[in-house]
C-alpha cells in the first residue's frame, strides 16, 4: 500500500502533519522522470489500470519529493542563482531582453558588461577562499577542475619526477586522472586512511620523496563527510618536499568548512557550482599565484590561457550569485544533521554511523552523514533507497557519480567496512535549501518504510 | 533523350509469403502498406502496384532513411532503390539509366556485372534474354565493366511493366515475416534483460501486434529498470509501430511468495504468478497468446520440468521463440535489432534477493501445487491488477493509455 499512501496527500498537507517547528510548505518539487514521459506528483497520480470496477483505479502514485537529502550529489538551485542566470539569459520574468549575451572577450561595451559579470563572480569565489581575483579560473565543473589541476601540475613538473601521493578514498574523477598518469608510467602512492577516513599529516610526510611532484587529496569526502586536516598536511608537505605541489578537491568543502587555501599554501583547488546551489556545468579552479600549469587543452587567451573557450557567462553568474547567497550555515546544517541522526536512532537504535563522529566539527563536515542500516534491515542499500524514495525521501547509496554500478563503495571499504554493513549503507546529505521539516519528515517516515519491507535475507 | 530527365527515384518493397495468402491477400497488402506509411519519414507516398510496394519518398527524405524504414516493416523480404522511367520511352532511355546504376556500383568498387532483365509486359518487343543482351552491351561499352553471369559484383535489374521501366542496382534484404497485426496480438513478458525483447521481436515478425507486461517490484527494483523496459518497447515499436506496455505491480505478490512458499520453489511459483498475471492482462488486451524469452536450460527455472510447471497455469498458448536458441545467437540478434545496448544498461536490480540459494530445478507438479497452497492467488492478482498501469509506447516515447481523462464508452 505504500505507493498509494505516499502520494495520496499533497506535500503541503503531509508536511503540516509532521510535528515540526516552523514548518514551511515546500515547493512541490515533482521528481522528473527521464525519458519520454513525466510522472510526477499530481500529473502522474491518475494513471489508471483500465477496466477496474468503479472507474479509474489509482495505480502506483509517485511520491513527491518531501525530503531531499542528496545534496552531495547536487543541490537545487538557490533562487538568487536562478534569478542571476535569468538576467544574463534575458529571460527574467516579465521582460524579454538580450540579457548579457555579448562575448566577455569583446572590447565593446556590451562585451565589457559581460566581462564584469564574470569578474563579479570571480570576486565572490576569491573572497570565499581568501584568494586574489586572478587566482580563480572558471571551468565546466569539478571533474574538469580536478583534471586541470592534477594533470596540469604533473605536466608542468614532469622533468622533476613522476611520483604522486594521494589517498585511497578519492572521488572517481581523480581516480581516472591517476589511471591516466599510471598509463604514462607515473607512480601513484595511495595512502590508507583511518576508520574515520582521516589521513595523518605524518603519513603524508613519510610518503613524499625527493621526486614527488604532487600530493592530491579531497578536503571533504563526498561519501562520509570526513574533513582532512588540509592545513597540517600542507605544512607537512612543504617541510618534507618543498618542490611538491598540493592539489585539493574542494567540491564538497566549499561553503561548508573553512577553505582559506591561499593562506594554507595549497597550489590548486577544485570547485563545483552545482554543489552549492548554483547551476550544473560550471566550476572553478583556484591556482595559487606563481603556480605553473600546463593545460591539457591548448587554445585561447581566456581564463589566463588555462581554460580556452568562451566563458559560460550565465553559469558563472549563477555560481557567483549562489556563493553570495549562501551564508555558510555550517552550524545550522550540523544541527539539522545531528537532529536527523538522533531522531532516527531514537526509533531505530541499530543504525550505525560510518566514518567520523558527526558531532566533531573538526573531522566531520556539517552536511554529510553515512549510515549503516545493516542491523535494522538486512537489505542492500539500493532497496532501502527505493523504499525511502516511495516515501518521498531522496538519498544515495555511495556516490551518485557511480551509483548505478553494483560494486560496493571503495571509500567505505577503505574505512574498513565489510559485508552487510558495507552493502547496507546510505549517504544522507544536506544543503543550503534543506529545511527542518524535511529532516522531521525523514525521521518520521524512514522507520515506516523499513517496517513495510518484508523480511528478505541479504545474499552473502 | 536524357535518362535523368524522365526518371524518378523510388523504393520498391517486395514480399514473398504475403502473396501466398489466397483470399486474405488484400488484407495483408493493406496491412503492409499501412506499416510502410507509418514507418516512412515525412509524407511519403506508398502504392500497391504490380504486386509490390512502390514508395515515392517525400521531398528531402534521403533514400537511405526510406530504405531503413522499409527494412523495419515485417512482411517485406527485399528492398530496392529503383529508377522508374515512364513509358512510352525508348530502349535508349532504359540503357542510359542502367549505365548510371552501373557507374554508381563501379565507383563503389564493382568490376563485373550482370543484367537481370524481366519482361513482365509481354507486349514489349524484346524477350527477357534479348533485353538483357541489349542493355548489357550498352553498359559494358559505356563503363568497361566485365560481364559475369555467375558471380557478378553487381546485378542490375531491369523490369519492363506496362506503364514504366524500372532499373535498380542493388537488392537489400528486408526483415521478412508477416505484416504486423495480421496474425493477431500477443502479450510478451519483458524483464529488462537481453532475451525477452528478442523473443518479442521474433513473435512480432510472424505478424503479431505486440502488447507487453513488465512486473515491477519497487522498491526491490528501482524505476531505472522500468525506464529500461520502456526504452526496450520503444526499440520494438520501431518494428511494430506501437507497443502497449503494462507495468504490473508485483511487489506484494513477490512478498507473499517470499513469506509463504518454501525457498527452493519460490522462483517457480513467482513465475507462475507472472504468467497468471499476464494472462489476465491478455484478456484486457484481447491478446491470443503469451510470449516469453525462455531458452531451454539457460537458468534453473528453464529446465524442461520448470518450464512445464510454469506453463501449465496458462490456458492461452505460451510461445517461446527462443526455446532452442543459444545465448550467443540471442545476443547477435539483440544487437542487430538494437535492443542489446538497452538491455545491458547497468541498473540496480535486486531481484537476485529473492532468488533461492538452491532452487529446485526439477519440480514435480504436486509439490508446486502444495507450495502454492497458502497463497491467495486470486486475491493477490486482483489487487495487483488494480494497481498496474498501462502505457502506449511508440518510437518517440510513452504515454498513459488510454490517455488520462478519456471517457470510457
Amino acid at each position: 500500500m505504500w505507493f498509494a499512501e505516499a502520494g495520496t496527500a499533497t506535500s503541503a498537507s503531509v508536511l503540516a502533519a509532521v510535528p515540526a517547528c516552523g514548518v514551511r510548505v515546500l515547493r512541490p518539487r515533482a521528481m522528473l522522470r527521464c525519458g519520454g514521459f513525466a510522472l510526477g506528483g499530481a500529473a502522474g497520480a491518475g494513471v489508471c489500470g483500465a477496466g477496474a470496477p468503479g472507474g479509474m483505479a489509482v495505480a502506483q502514485r509517485r511520491a513527491e519529493l518531501a525530503a531531499y537529502l542528496d545534496n552531495a550529489a547536487t543541490t537545487p538551485m538557490l533562487p538568487e542563482a536562478a534569478s542571476a542566470m535569468a538576467q544574463v539569459l534575458g529571460v527574467d520574468p516579465g521582460t524579454w531582453s538580450d540579457g548579457l549575451f555579448a562575448n566577455p572577450s569583446a572590447v565593446h561595451r556590451w562585451g565589457l558588461a559581460a566581462a564584469e559579470c564574470v569578474s563579479a563572480a570571480r570576486r565572490a569565489l576569491a573572497e570565499r577562499i581568501g584568494a586574489g581575483e586572478s587566482e580563480v579560473v572558471f571551468t565546466s565543473g569539478g571533474t574538469e577542475s580536478n583534471h586541470l589541476g592534477v594533470l596540469g601540475l604533473c605536466r608542468a613538473a614532469v622533468r622533476r619526477g613522476r611520483h604522486v601521493v594521494t589517498t585511497a578514498i578519492e572521488h572517481r574523477s581523480l581516480l581516472c586522472a591517476w589511471d591516466a598518469l599510471a598509463a604514462d608510467g607515473w607512480e601513484v602512492a595511495r595512502l590508507p586512511v583511518g576508520g574515520d577516513g582521516r589521513l595523518s599529516p605524518e603519513d603524508v610526510a613519510a610518503a613524499v620523496r625527493r621526486d614527488t611532484v604532487l600530493v592530491a587529496l579531497t578536503h571533504v569526502n563526498n561519501e562520509t563527510g570526513t574533513v582532512q586536516p588540509v592545513r597540517q598536511i600542507a605544512a607537512a608537505v612543504r617541510a618534507a618536499a618543498p618542490g611538491a605541489a598540493l592539489h585539493v578537491d574542494a567540491v564538497q568543502a566549499l561553503c561548508k568548512v573553512d577553505t582559506p587555501y591561499a593562506a594554507w599554501g595549497v597550489d590548486t583547488a577544485a570547485f563545483s557550482a552545482h554543489k552549492v546551489g548554483g547551476p550544473k556545468g560550471t566550476g572553478a579552479l583556484f591556482v595559487r599565484r606563481g603556480t605553473r600549469l600546463v593545460p591539457p587543452v591548448p587554445g585561447g587567451e581566456q581564463e589566463a590561457g588555462l581554460r580556452p573557450g568562451t566563458e559560460n557567462v550565465p553559469g558563472i553568474a549563477g555560481f557567483g550569485a549562489a556563493l553570495r547567497a549562501d551564508a555558510g550555515g555550517g552550524r545550522r546544517l550540523t544541527d539539522l544533521k545531528l537532529r536527523f541522526i538522533e531522531g532516527l536512532r531514537s526509533t531505530l537504535p541499530g543504525i550505525l554511523v560510518n566514518g567520523p563522529d558527526p558531532a566533531d566539527a573538526a573531522v566531520a563536515a556539517p552536511h554529510i552523514v553515512n549510515l549503516s542500516f545493516a542491523e535494522v534491515a538486512s537489505l542492500p542499500a539500493e532497496v532501502l533507497l527505493h523504499a525511502f524514495e516511495a516515501e518521498g525521501i531522496a538519498c544515495s547509496a555511495g556516490s551518485a557519480c557511480h551509483a548505478r554500478r553494483p560494486e560496493p563503495s571503495h571509500v567505505l571499504s577503505a574505512l574498513g567496512l565489510r559485508g552487510a554493513r558495507l552493502r547496507g549503507s546510505l549517504r544522507f546529505s544536506l544543503g543550503p535549501a534543506t529545511r527542518a521539516a524535511e529532516i522531521e519528515w525523514a525521521i518520521a517516515r524512514i522507520p515506516v518504510a523499513i517496517a513495510r519491507l518484508p523480511r528478505v535475507a541479504m545474499p552473502r | 533523350m536524357s535518362g535523368e530527365g524522365c526518371s524518378e527515384t523510388l523504393l520498391l518493397g517486395h514480399w514473398a509469403e504475403v502473396a501466398l495468402k489466397g483470399c486474405n491477400r488484400p488484407q495483408f497488402e493493406r496491412a503492409l502498406r499501412r506499416a510502410a506509411l507509418q514507418r516512412l519519414p515525412g509524407r511519403s507516398g506508398v502504392e500497391l502496384r504490380d504486386g509490390r510496394l512502390v514508395v515515392h519518398l517525400a521531398a528531402g527524405v534521403p533514400a537511405e532513411a526510406g530504405i531503413a524504414a522499409l527494412q523495419r516493416c515485417f512482411g517485406i523480404v527485399s528492398v530496392r532503390r529503383a529508377r522508374r522511367i515512364a513509358r512510352p520511352a525508348d530502349l535508349a532511355a532504359l540503357a542510359v539509366v542502367a549505365v548510371e546504376e552501373a557507374r554508381r556500383a563501379q565507383a563503389a568498387g564493382a568490376e563485373s556485372f550482370k543484367i537481370a532483365a524481366r519482361r513482365a509486359d509481354k507486349r514489349f518487343a524484346l524477350r527477357s534474354p534479348d533485353l538483357a543482351r541489349e542493355i548489357g552491351g550498352a553498359v559494358a561499352a559505356a563503363t568497361g565493366l566485365r560481364v559475369d553471369v555467375h558471380h557478378p559484383d553487381v546485378q542490375i535489374g531491369c523490369d519492363v511493366r506496362a506503364d514504366a521501366f524500372y532499373v535498380w542496382g542493388a537488392v537489400l534484404p528486408g526483415p521478412g515475416g508477416l505484416p504486423t497485426g495480421t496474425a493477431g496480438r500477443a502479450l510478451c513478458l519483458l524483464s529488462g534483460g537481453i532475451d525477452s525483447p528478442v523473443a518479442a521481436y521474433l513473435a512480432a515478425k510472424r505478424g503479431l501486434a505486440l502488447s507487453a507486461a513488465y512486473f515491477h517490484t519497487f522498491p526491490y527494483t528501482g524505476d531505472g529498470t522500468r525506464q529500461k523496459v520502456v526504452d526496450l518497447c520503444r526499440a520494438l515499436a520501431a518494428y511494430t509501430g506501437e507497443v502497449r506496455l503494462w507495468v504490473g505491480h508485483f511487489t506484494d505478490i513477490q512478498s507473499a511468495v517470499q513469506e509463504s512458499v518454501p525457498e527452493p520453489l519460490r522462483t517457480i511459483v513467482a513465475r507462475r504468478m507472472m504468467v497468471r498475471f499476464a494472462e489476465a492482462l491478455c484478456r484486457r488486451e484481447r491478446a491470443g497468446a503469451l510470449v516469453t524469452g525462455d531458452s531451454l536450460g539457460q537458468v534453473a527455472s528453464q529446465t524442461l520440468e520448470a518450464l512445464t510447471a510454469v506453463g501449465e497455469v496458462a490456458a492461452l498458448p505460451l510461445l517461446r521463440p527462443l526455446v532452442t536458441a543459444d545465448k550467443t545467437e540471442i545476443v547477435d540478434l539483440a544487437r542487430r535489432i538494437g535492443t542489446y545496448a538497452i538491455s545491458v544498461r547497468p541498473f540496480d536490480d535486486c531481484c537476485t534477493l529473492f532468488a533461492p540459494r538452491h532452487p529446485r530445478t526439477r519440480p514435480t507438479r504436486g509439490e508446486v501445487r502444495d507450495a502454492e497452497g497458502r497463497l491467495a492467488v486470486g486475491a493477490l492478482l486482483e489487487a495487483a491488477a488494480a494497481r498496474s498501469e498501462r502505457l502506449r509506447v511508440t518510437p518517440d516515447g510513452a504515454e498513459p493509455y488510454p490517455p488520462p481523462g478519456a471517457v470510457k464508452g
